[in-house]
């Protein structure tokens, strides 16, 4: 780790150490990884959504500060989401689902008798993860998608030759492809304010605190120390939501306080970041190529020795 | 939310959770014909340029010829394809900014950076009779680059988070370079009926073809077996009704392949239905991708199922201390 920012350690040599897969899969310092001698801690978001209030300021100031085109006027009859989810015009998304479950009330002191049969309303603000191992990034052909010295994950809208394979990388659905533009599109952590010493534009405008940016470390501590507080006042479906730096794709730069399974917010349960099977991908392409060459031969050889020539 | 019932039980729970039945993953935005059109070009184009190494090897100047015309139309239709589903075609040199390993998407743009002009010098020499050794140099070239550019669209769909895609990556190679010999052979087994073709010019491709219909299919069935419920999309739908379609004219095509050796038309039938197996083939499987990438149950179900089994295990390891 390098909340130091001291620690120099270059990508070719993490490789030898930890192997192949290390630059793959598993907990590490992304900015480290790609070899960023002297940077600053790695940044995040923490969404707490057991405070979010729906007011979607995220939404708008997100719009507003990187010049987010309009993605449709729509009513989608889906609670007070009229977004949908995230896209190339949709950097934060708020979700809202509507539920009746018998759960206890996150506040026991006004707690009524039969509270648990009432309606109850969820909202989250969802976002890019910054993933510690990023598809996207991975996959991205022509390196227009970057890691910056913060850990964060960035395209480069002047490289980006839309090819689209950042799209189906993800395993979040993030990222998409601006129709006409052509070019892929994705929250950014608002690089250029971070950089200025300033937080992002969402969680800036956000009224409760439900959003909030720093490093990742202290994210990190807050997040369990509110999920404690949470279950012992009796919310016992209270989960983080990409903030375990073992899971699928080693932890999210953005993760999440949920307050039921991750699919009832749109997002996926055990999310693995695709190139981690990349080194059995190459092998097992590798093999069928040389199977296709060990064919060709096969098939000259019968013909000449089965004399039909 | 929204929770839902599939259509049929299969073996993971078939009850899941999702947001409005929205989608989990953004489509793919690659579209039909290009891609799937790129992936049965990179096959057909692969498995001629081996036959057209071959060819070349054991005097069979008319297969040679057919092969290599063949593998270069192919190449660069394929390339072509790929440009024009660039969101930004006039970057398309951005592809050669870097090389990853990762991305397969870069390291196929540079087999192809290799494989095209080889195909290209190969074909333009053989159908102009000029400069004979550097022919022979590129068809050697191209015939060792072509098995990769068949084999690397399977890891290039494969590398991704669309279920049927990236669950079926271990086979997926496989059933491409299969369906790609069984295309080249189709291909190779017309330029018997040319002109100038001699007893026996064609029989390699017949056998490439025979060889490429069994692989594909013997590695299809088994991906499809082993990924389960993310397989359901192969057999549904219109990727369903594509692979269906390949896999009757396999069927066709390799029997005719097999029983009339000696029936221009017999072999002529065979040869252009091999080469449309191998297309329809691709096509399902394109298809297939997108539906499995549509559908939040081929996202949610099996990794719920992995979850809930990795909390079991964790609970009982703790019941046990």
């Amino acid at each position: 780790m390098s909340a130091d920012g001291q620690r120099t350690v270059t990508w070719l040599p993490e490789i030898r150490r930890g192997g192949f897969r290390g630059a793959l899969y598993g907990d590490t310092d992304p900015a480290d990884l790609c070899g960023y001698p002297d940077h600053p801690p790695r940044m995040g978001f923490f969404t707490d959504t057991s405070v979010c209030i729906g007011c979607k300021a995220c939404e708008v100031a997100c719009k507003e500060w990187n010049g987010v085109p309009e993605d449709g006027l729509n009513l989608l009859g889906m609670s007070y989401d009229n977004t949908g989810g995230l896209g190339a015009d949709t950097w934060r998304h708020v979700a809202f689902i509507e539920q009746r479950k018998p759960v206890a009330a996150p506040d026991a002191g006004v707690a009524r008798e039969g509270a648990s049969d009432q309606l109850r309303w969820l909202m989250a603000a969802d976002v890019c993860k910054h993933c510690t191992h990023a598809a996207c990034l991975d996959a991205c052909p022509t390196g227009a998608l970057f890691r910056t010295e913060f850990g964060t994950v960035v395209v480069q809208e002047d490289i980006c030759n839309g090819c689209g394979y950042c799209v189906p990388a993800c395993p979040y659905g993030v990222i998409d492809q601006r129709k006409d533009d052509g070019r892929a599109w994705k929250c950014t952590l608002c690089y250029d304010r971070i950089g200025d010493g300033m937080e992002p534009a969402c969680a800036k405008a956000c009224p409760t605190d439900s959003i909030q940016f720093g490093p990742l470390d202290e994210l990190r501590e807050r997040a369990d120390a509110r999920l404690a507080q949470l279950h012992a006042a009796g919310v016992a479906d209270a989960q983080l939501y990409g903030r375990d730096p073992d899971d699928g794709v080693a932890g999210d730069g953005a993760f999440f306080l949920l307050l039921d399974e991750p699919e009832v917010y749109g997002l996926p349960p055990d999310p693995v970041v695709t190139t981690r099977d990349i080194p059995s991908m190459w092998r097992h392409v590798g093999t069928a190529a040389a199977v296709m060459a060990a064919g060709a031969v096969a098939a000259f050889a019968a013909a000449t020795l089965g004399g039909q020539r | 939310m929204s929770r839902r019932r599939a259509e049929q039980p299969v073996v993971p729970p078939a009850e899941f959770t999702s947001y409005y039945g929205k989608p989990i993953l953004n489509q793919p935005t690659w579209a039909s014909p290009d891609i799937p059109g790129y992936l049965f070009l990179g096959g057909l184009a692969g498995g001629a340029s081996l036959l057209a190494a071959g060819a070349d090897l054991t005097g069979r100047d008319v297969l040679g010829r057919t092969a290599k015309a063949g593998a270069l139309t192919a190449g660069l239709v394929s390339v072509a394809a790929l440009i024009h589903d660039l969101g930004r075609p006039a970057r398309f040199l951005n592809m050669m900014r870097v090389f990853k390993v990762t991305s397969p998407m870069s390291v196929g743009s540079w087999l192809l950076g290799g494989y095209v002009p080889a195909a290209g010098v190969a074909a333009v020499t053989a159908l102009t009779g000029r400069l004979p050794r550097l022919g022979a140099v590129a068809t050697a070239g191209a015939a060792v680059l072509g098995p990769g550019v068949a084999a690397y669209t399977a890891a290039l769909i494969s590398n991704t988070a669309v279920p049927a895609w990236h669950d079926g990556y271990p086979e997926m190679p496989f059933v491409f370079t299969g369906s790609g010999m069984m295309a080249a052979g189709g291909l190779g087994m017309l330029s018997g009926l040319l002109p100038g073709a001699g007893p026996g010019e064609a029989e390699p491709a017949r056998n490439l073809a025979l060889l490429g219909a069994a692989m594909e299919a013997a590695a299809f069935e088994r991906m499809e077996h082993r990924i389960g419920m993310v397989a359901e999309p192969y057999s549904r739908g219109r990727g369903g009704g594509y692979v269906k379609a390949g896999k009757a004219l396999a069927i066709l095509g390799a029997g005719g392949a097999a029983l009339s050796r000696r029936s221009p038309v017999a072999t002529a039938v065979s040869g252009v239905a091999l080469i449309l197996a191998s297309a329809a083939t691709r096509w399902g499987i394109f298809h297939a991708g997108l539906a499995s990438a549509a559908d939040p149950k081929y996202t949610v179900v099996p990794q719920r199922q992995r979850l809930n089994e990795r909390t079991l295990a964790a609970s009982r390891a703790l019941d046990a201390d």
